[in-house]
């Protein structure tokens, strides 16, 4: 073999080994180690860790529990997602793309955020109904803390993951099939019964079992919501056993966490073998079809939709808004009332939350220019590589974000208890083993935008730098990360808001010292410092708002539907 | 089953005239085709009728009611028109049954009724047996009879074809062509059928409205098209016909003398045509002939000649005007070089009537 072609082999060759590194440290290595822990604990198969946990009531309490604000937040978000992405699609409702953004909002809102905010709309202690003077008496339950409560906030929260696969899904929807049932003599309703929801079918069995992951794997809900009425799910009965017990009850935790693991893995399987059975692949470029003219409707079904807007997003958030200025519990927000010293408080003077913001943007930055690096070679690969088992990688790299956050909190913990074998490096009970959890979960926000970037990309453009002799590693630095980088860049900021008000992993892995922002919410709000926790939200729901607002500046560069709130 | 008729019908995109003053008359039962290079407006005319736009200007009525006009439209479910896409558009998650018998399940006709009529349809296409498939299961030409059968089953008053052959390969094409004609005799319905394609246009139609620029250029019968040109537009667009520049010195029943590049010639007219300058004429390659020693001719270079199969096609710059290039295709396989002289004689050819008017 000539010298040249050794050379070429061999960088091709480094980059398959690095990324196969990537990919069984983040990705295979954890889950391994979890199913270890079930299997096999101490090293000797046993099943006393199934037969523990089969054994103890909470368990069966809390998996019923799951079950059913699982499938009750799916429905809702089933529900309320595509009547928003029909009405938005098929429509000839105005200020499409405003409506869009206002309605994929709540996605990007951590779900603690998204329940605190609502608690304190709804408390006895709400600013806001004290302000219309319709506030319940002080020391009366919240609504909210209930199986019902849940169940809403799960909806709201994931609607628009439903309205995004949804809209996704109608926009290809070719006019014709519309237009030859029109023709037919059937009028709009009949249309929309006999045509446009059979053929979307499949988007909504597809949406509906992602809202079913999320709702299943859901913490921030149920514990803000939840552990005061002690109502507990899956998540949040791990997060109370850890808490209370520390590693001694890691085992149980693990099993727990695989049973929550396989409910979920159940409803993607469901999804797997309804759509395997209508399979209605649309295989046209044609237009989409004409809005339908809502006519006399228009002004009222704007209208109604845009109080729907207010109604989950800006009364929430004004509610959470007011709340961070209440100098203390209970007492009426007015102009002389309004005080900032909660935000003085959280940001100056709590030396946890001041860490706490340090941490997050730390840990966030981190993993986003992580990713970033990781996505490009990796995409690379699994856009443009010819290696068969290039889609298994796709796939594990996708588990551990399609699993449930607690699951991968446990699997990290069971890693990194005892210190790194023949290094003696401790990463538990430090930031790092936060930083490694979200690097393995979140790599994937960053790889399927430089996925489909890469598809965008003629891949002449780097045959032509290979024909004037640059070697893979040059391609790559010269040639093919200028190419994707806005995508991945894209990727990057999608994972920083996402991990900058984290709460579920985080809270199963912090220590003293290495505090994130949505565990120090979390204890303001456990505390009854409910106004500290909605200074921090607000906090981070500006900064979220901020940079979705700066990322659409990216958008021109993008493929299309990296940016979910962009229309 | 029933006629239509657009009168002046103009529809407007923006500031952007897709359909202009159009006005055409269908006869009952007619096959009418609609041909014109793309952009010409014709699918806007399709969907006009079918009514999923609505007219700016104009009005159309089928079978003598109105449909459509400034003041308003019947939605498309209430026009009992047909369509065959160009795509098919057949619905994947349905059956070819189902498929077929949507219409009749919207209009809640008797189940064993409804099942009736589609088995008929389906044996009108040559499709009994198929009516459990997916259409995710069929070839290329069996869905197009689907989405005939379809249109059928409703017996519709009218049924238009946007550009259905478009995405079918050559061979399917020329059985689908018969197929068509065999479907309009058998049916005897009233046929709109857009097409870029020439060729199929004259196979099928009984009449062809040839559009330029969202305007109707001409609407003649298939020979008439062809040998009688209304304009130059219609006159190069079809077959290419090849447009000269001529004087007209006489005319006389029928027939004009016209002066072509210093060539004198007797070529077709219209009745009543008149002497004028700066008017045009249509020629064809069977109009041209080389012409041989003495003859009278116009003199020029070949510029090009191009072997095509069984004959050449020459580009021959006349010495009168050598930038307005003559194409025309000579049967035979050798005989020309570039730059050899050659003189052409025009045998015959077509006064276009709208030409020099006015000049």
């Amino acid at each position: 073999m000539s010298a040249p072609v050794k050379e070429s082999r061999g960088q091709e060759m480094a980059l398959t080994v690095a990324v196969a590194v990537v990919i069984v440290l983040l990705s295979l290595l954890p889950m391994l180690r979890l199913i270890k822990e079930i299997v096999a604990p101490g090293g000797t198969i046993s099943d006393t860790a199934i037969r523990l946990g089969l054994a103890s009531p909470a368990t069966w309490t809390a998996t019923v529990n799951t079950l059913v604000v699982g499938f009750g937040g799916t429905v809702l978000a089933v529900l309320l997602g595509t009547f928003v992405a029909l009405l938005v699609t098929l429509t000839d409702i105005r200020g499409r793309s405003t409506l869009v953004l206002a309605y994929v909002m709540p996605l990007m809102i951590a779900p603690q955020v998204t329940a605190l905010a609502w608690l304190q709309l709804f408390g006895p202690a709400s600013p806001f109904l004290k302000m219309i003077g319709m506030a319940p008496p002080l020391g009366s339950r919240n609504p909210l803390y209930s199986t019902e409560g849940i169940i809403l906030l799960l909806g709201v929260q994931y609607g628009p993951l439903v309205f995004l696969l949804v809209r996704a899904g109608l926009r290809k929807l070719p006019r014709e099939l519309i237009e030859a049932a029109r023709s037919g003599g059937a009028g709009w309703f009949t249309v929309l019964r006999t045509i446009v929801l059979p053929l979307m079918t499949p988007s909504i069995v597809a949406a509906a079992a992602l809202a079913f992951v999320s709702c299943v794997g859901n913490f921030g809900i149920p514990a803000f919501l939840g552990i005061p009425a002690n109502y507990l799910v899956l998540p949040t009965l791990i997060y109370q056993k850890l808490a209370g017990g520390g590693p001694a009850v890691l085992g149980e935790a693990a099993f727990l966490s695989v049973l929550i693991g396989i409910i979920a893995m159940a409803g993607i399987l469901a999804q797997e073998v309804m759509s395997r059975r209508r399979d209605y692949r649309i295989s046209s470029t044609s237009l989409p079809a004409d809005p339908y003219e809502l006519g006399k409707w228009r002004l009222p079904v704007e209208i109604g939709m845009w109080l729907f807007i207010v109604l989950i997003l800006v009364l929430p958030l004004f509610g959470l808004l007011l709340t961070s200025l209440v100098p203390g519990y209970g007492i009426p927000l007015g102009w002389a009332t309004a005080t900032l010293d909660n935000y003085r408080f959280v940001l100056f003077e709590h030396a946890a939350a001041q860490r706490s913001f340090f941490n997050s943007f730390a840990l966030s930055i981190a993993a986003a220019a992580f990713a970033v690096l990781v996505a490009v070679p990796v995409g690379y690969l699994v856009a443009w590589g010819k290696q068969k088992w290039i889609r298994y990688v796709n796939l594990s790299i996708e588990l551990p974000y399609a699993l449930p956050g607690v699951v991968l909190a446990i699997a990290a913990l069971l890693m990194f208890l005892r210190p790194i074998p023949f290094t003696g490096i401790q990463l538990y009970n430090t930031v790092w083993i936060i930083l490694y959890a979200y690097l393995a979960r979140f790599l994937v926000l960053a790889l399927r935008p430089t996925v489909s970037g890469y598809h965008q990309i003629d891949r002449a453009l780097e045959e032509a730098a290979q024909v004037a002799g640059a070697g893979l590693f040059t391609r790559l630095r010269t040639i093919v990360f200028p190419l994707v980088a806005p995508a991945a860049l894209a990727g990057g900021l999608l994972i920083f808001m996402t991990a900058l008000s984290e709460l579920t992993v985080s809270a199963l892995l912090w220590s003293s010292g290495s505090e994130t922002i949505g565990v120090v919410m979390f204890s303001f709000e456990q505390g009854g410092d409910s106004s500290y926790a909605a200074a921090m939200s607000a906090i981070t729901v500006s900064i979220t708002f901020v940079l979705m607002l700066a990322t659409n500046l990216l958008a021109p560069y993008l493929p299309n539907g990296v940016l979910p709130w962009r229309d | 089953m029933a006629g239509l008729t657009l009168s002046n019908v103009t529809k407007t995109f923006g500031d952007f005239d897709a359909v202009k003053d159009v006005s055409i008359d269908v006869r009952d039962g007619e096959f009418l085709a609609v041909l014109g290079p793309s952009g010409c407006g014709k699918t806007t005319l399709l969907r006009l009728v079918a009514g999923f736009e609505r007219v700016s200007a104009g009005q159309i009525r089928i079978g003598g009611e109105i449909v459509s006009d400034a003041g308003g439209s019947v939605p498309p479910e209430k026009r009992r028109v047909g369509i065959v896409f160009q795509n098919y558009a057949l619905w994947p998650h349905m059956t070819v049954a189902e498929n077929v018998g949507y219409s009749l399940k919207v209009a809640k006709v008797d189940k064993t009724e409804a099942r009736r009529k589609v088995d008929e349809a389906l044996a009108l296409v040559d499709l009994t047996g198929l009516a459990d498939r997916r259409p995710a299961n069929l070839s290329g030409g069996q869905r197009q009879r689907v989405a005939l059968a379809r249109c059928l089953v409703a017996a519709p008053s009218l049924v238009l074809f946007d550009e259905p052959l478009a995405n079918l390969d050559v061979h399917l094409r020329a059985s689908m062509e018969d197929e068509f004609a065999a479907f309009h005799k058998r049916t005897g319905t009233t046929i709109v059928y857009i097409t870029h394609d020439q060729s199929e246009a004259m196979a099928l139609a009984d009449r062809i409205a040839v559009m330029d620029h969202g305007r109707l250029a001409q609407l003649a019968t298939p020979r008439e098209l062809y040998s009688e040109p209304a304009n130059e537009m219609v006159a190069s667009f079809i077959a290419q016909g090849i447009v000269l520049p001529a004087k007209v010195l006489s005319t006389e029943s029928g027939n004009a003398r016209v002066e072509v590049m210093g060539h004198e010639v007797t070529v077709r007219c219209r009745a009543g045509d008149g002497p004028r300058a700066n008017a045009s004429i249509c020629v064809r390659t069977p109009d041209l002939e080389i012409a041989g020693e003495g003859e009278p001719g116009i003199d020029g270079t070949v510029m090009r000649a191009v072997y095509k199969g069984g004959a050449l096609r020459i580009d021959f710059a006349p010495a009168a005007d050598p930038d307005r290039v003559i194409s025309f295709e000579y049967p035979g396989h050798t005989g020309f070089e570039e730059g050899a002289r050659l003189r052409l004689r025009i045998v015959s050819g077509w006064l276009i009537p709208g030409s020099g008017q006015g000049a």
